[in-house]
């Protein structure tokens, strides 16, 4: 479905070119949901930028279904961190979910039947004549989310998708994503820097090293399903894996990729603690 | 309480708030009144007779054409006509103008010094140039309103596309909107709070330009021409008359306007109050 070679990507240039992607190779097939973590600052918003396009990379190849992309993929849908700026303010809910489905050849009544059906998904019919502005930080988000689905894109990319709401919301809105990903078969990038989140919602988690970031780690999450957010969070597997990530992050991979796939579910962290993730101690 | 009945007590609200800010009016005209009556002055005639001679002038139609005289519709609509042709050609120039260059770098690089020049030029300084060019006719009063009110719409659509939030555009082109929907969809709905304070600003414009132009050009007709033959002829009252219906006409434009904007851009004034 998408495949990621040697991407490099450098801003500027001269002594103040900064290298945010010093390389990175991926690949992720279809009906995966696959979660790229890293440092603050280390290039993931433009490496998913330049899988939607809106970035040119500088060096390496980002293949859509086999085809190399230049341009913005016709298949692909973004949801991006910052709502209250994607959506737009001057169309009611409706129209902003309906808006991208004239690419899609339906007609007027289509495009409405088809933004209806996405709010029902979400949630939100009855918010469907308001305006973004008239509804909360989390529901915005879900109009936009509501909007990729519409689209019924092969690939969703979602940029730090749960950022900017509060810990209740993200959790619903984690959970969202998993259930709408049942229904649609899509195949999902979720760009975070919450490593609890990664690990939750993926079935991969992709470790980025700071810039100029290069793939540290690529991790295949064995968590039952159908996830829940408090027992799947106090599996040992969640746990352990959960710091794993974590220690990665922080640059201090004690274990090297390929060795910590052989590194047995369990550990010595209680399942019962959750350790904040700041405080985990290697 | 029913529908009618809360759109009647609002009805009776709003009339009660125009009644509160316009009773200072009549109080002027009055007092106004009393005093040119006491004073006797040729330069000052009262209101009465001002509104008498207005009547005699513009106002003697059927009911039917709203009063309107031969005289008033042979000043209005040339007057009229060349205000409001004047100010849609600026604003169709000054918007697709204004867009190209707010949308394009490479653009906006070559030209912003010659807009920067261009509009600290007075308007009026061109009349002698547009009347030579365009012998005193239509083509002079409509040149005159067009380089004098084009300015405002032209910065105010650069200033507008110019500034469209990036992930507005960014969200368009991810979910494949042409560059024709780019810009009817996204980018002139982000610009037009700004393109709109651009229009009402360059509509009072239109009209100061209007009766220079038709004071110092030749015509023969419009209201400004109205307004410099009652002088010449030493008709105080008409001239009077003359300055208060372009009072009038320019409070009508402005508030009509208004309207339009509000409706419009109901979403903006919503969402700016919100957040």
């Amino acid at each position: 479905m998408l495949d990621v070679v040697n991407l490099t990507h450098t801003y500027g240039s001269g002594p103040d070119a900064h290298r945010a992607l010093g390389g990175i190779d991926l690949k992720v097939s279809e009906g995966e949901l696959v979660c790229v973590v890293g440092p603050s600052g280390c290039g993931k918003s433009t490496l998913l930028r330049s899988i939607a396009g809106l970035v040119r990379p500088t060096g390496g190849e980002v293949r859509v279904k086999g085809r190399p992309v230049s341009g913005t993929p016709d298949d692909l849908a973004v949801v991006f961190q910052d709502y209250s700026r994607s959506l737009f303010p001057w169309l009611s809910v409706r129209d902003n979910v309906a808006l991208p489905l004239r690419r899609r050849g339906l007609d007027r009544a289509a495009r409405r039947a088809a933004a209806a059906e996405a709010l029902a998904a979400v949630s939100l019919e009855s918010a469907a004549a308001k305006y973004p502005w008239q509804l909360s930080g989390g529901m915005q988000q879900r109009v936009a989310i509501a909007r990729a689905l519409a689209y019924r894109p092969s690939l969703l990319l979602m940029d730090e998708p749960f950022g900017s709401v509060d810990a209740q919301t993200r959790e619903d809105l984690e959970d969202l994503v998993l259930a709408v990903r049942g229904h649609h078969r899509m195949t999902i990038v979720l760009i975070t820097h919450d490593i609890d989140e990664s690990v939750y919602v993926g079935d991969r988690v992709v470790v980025l090293t700071r810039a100029p970031a290069v793939v540290a780690a690529d991790l295949r999450v064995d968590l039952p399903g159908p996830r829940d957010q408090i027992a799947t969070r106090e599996l040992p597997a969640f746990v352990h894996l959960r710091a794993e990530v974590s220690r990665l992050v922080r640059g201090r991979p004690e274990f090297g990729p390929e060795e910590f796939n052989t590194v047995p579910p369990h550990t010595t962290t209680s399942p019962l603690v959750k350790t904040p993730s700041h405080l985990t101690k290697e | 309480m029913t529908n009618t009945a809360v759109r009647g007590v609002r009805w009776a609200g709003r009339a009660r708030g125009l009644a509160v800010r316009l009773w200072t009016v009549p109080v002027v005209v009055a007092v106004w009144e009393v005093a040119a009556r006491a004073v006797e002055s040729v330069y000052f005639p009262p209101p009465s007779a001002i509104l008498a001679r207005l009547r005699e002038l513009w106002f003697s139609g059927p009911p039917a054409r709203l009063f309107l005289s031969d005289a008033a519709i042979a000043d209005f609509v040339p007057s009229l006509g060349h205000l409001f042709g004047g100010w849609a050609l600026a604003c169709l120039g000054g918007i697709a103008l204004g867009v190209a260059i707010g949308r394009s770098r490479t653009l906006a690089g070559y030209v912003d010094p010659l807009i920067e020049f261009g509009r600290a030029i007075p308007p009026p300084t061109l009349i002698p140039l547009f009347i030579v060019l365009f012998k005193a006719d239509t083509r002079m009063q409509l040149a005159t309103i067009v380089y004098g009110v084009i300015w405002p719409v032209l910065v105010n659509s650069v200033d507008g596309a110019r500034y469209v939030d990036r992930l507005h555009i960014e969200t368009a082109r991810v979910f494949g909107l042409s560059r024709a929907e780019r810009l009817v969809m996204v980018i002139l709905p982000a610009a037009a709070p700004k393109i709109f304070a651009g229009l009402r600003l360059s509509l009072s414009l239109a009209l100061i330009l209007m009766v220079v132009a038709e004071l110092v050009g030749s015509a023969t007709s419009g209201i400004g021409y109205e307004l410099i033959y009652t002088q010449q002829n030493f008709d105080l009252p008409g001239m009077w008359g003359t300055i208060a219906v372009l009072g009038v006409l320019g409070f009508l434009l402005n508030s009509s306007f208004l309207v339009v904007e509000r409706r419009t851009l109901s979403w903006h004034r919503r969402a700016g109050r919100k957040g």
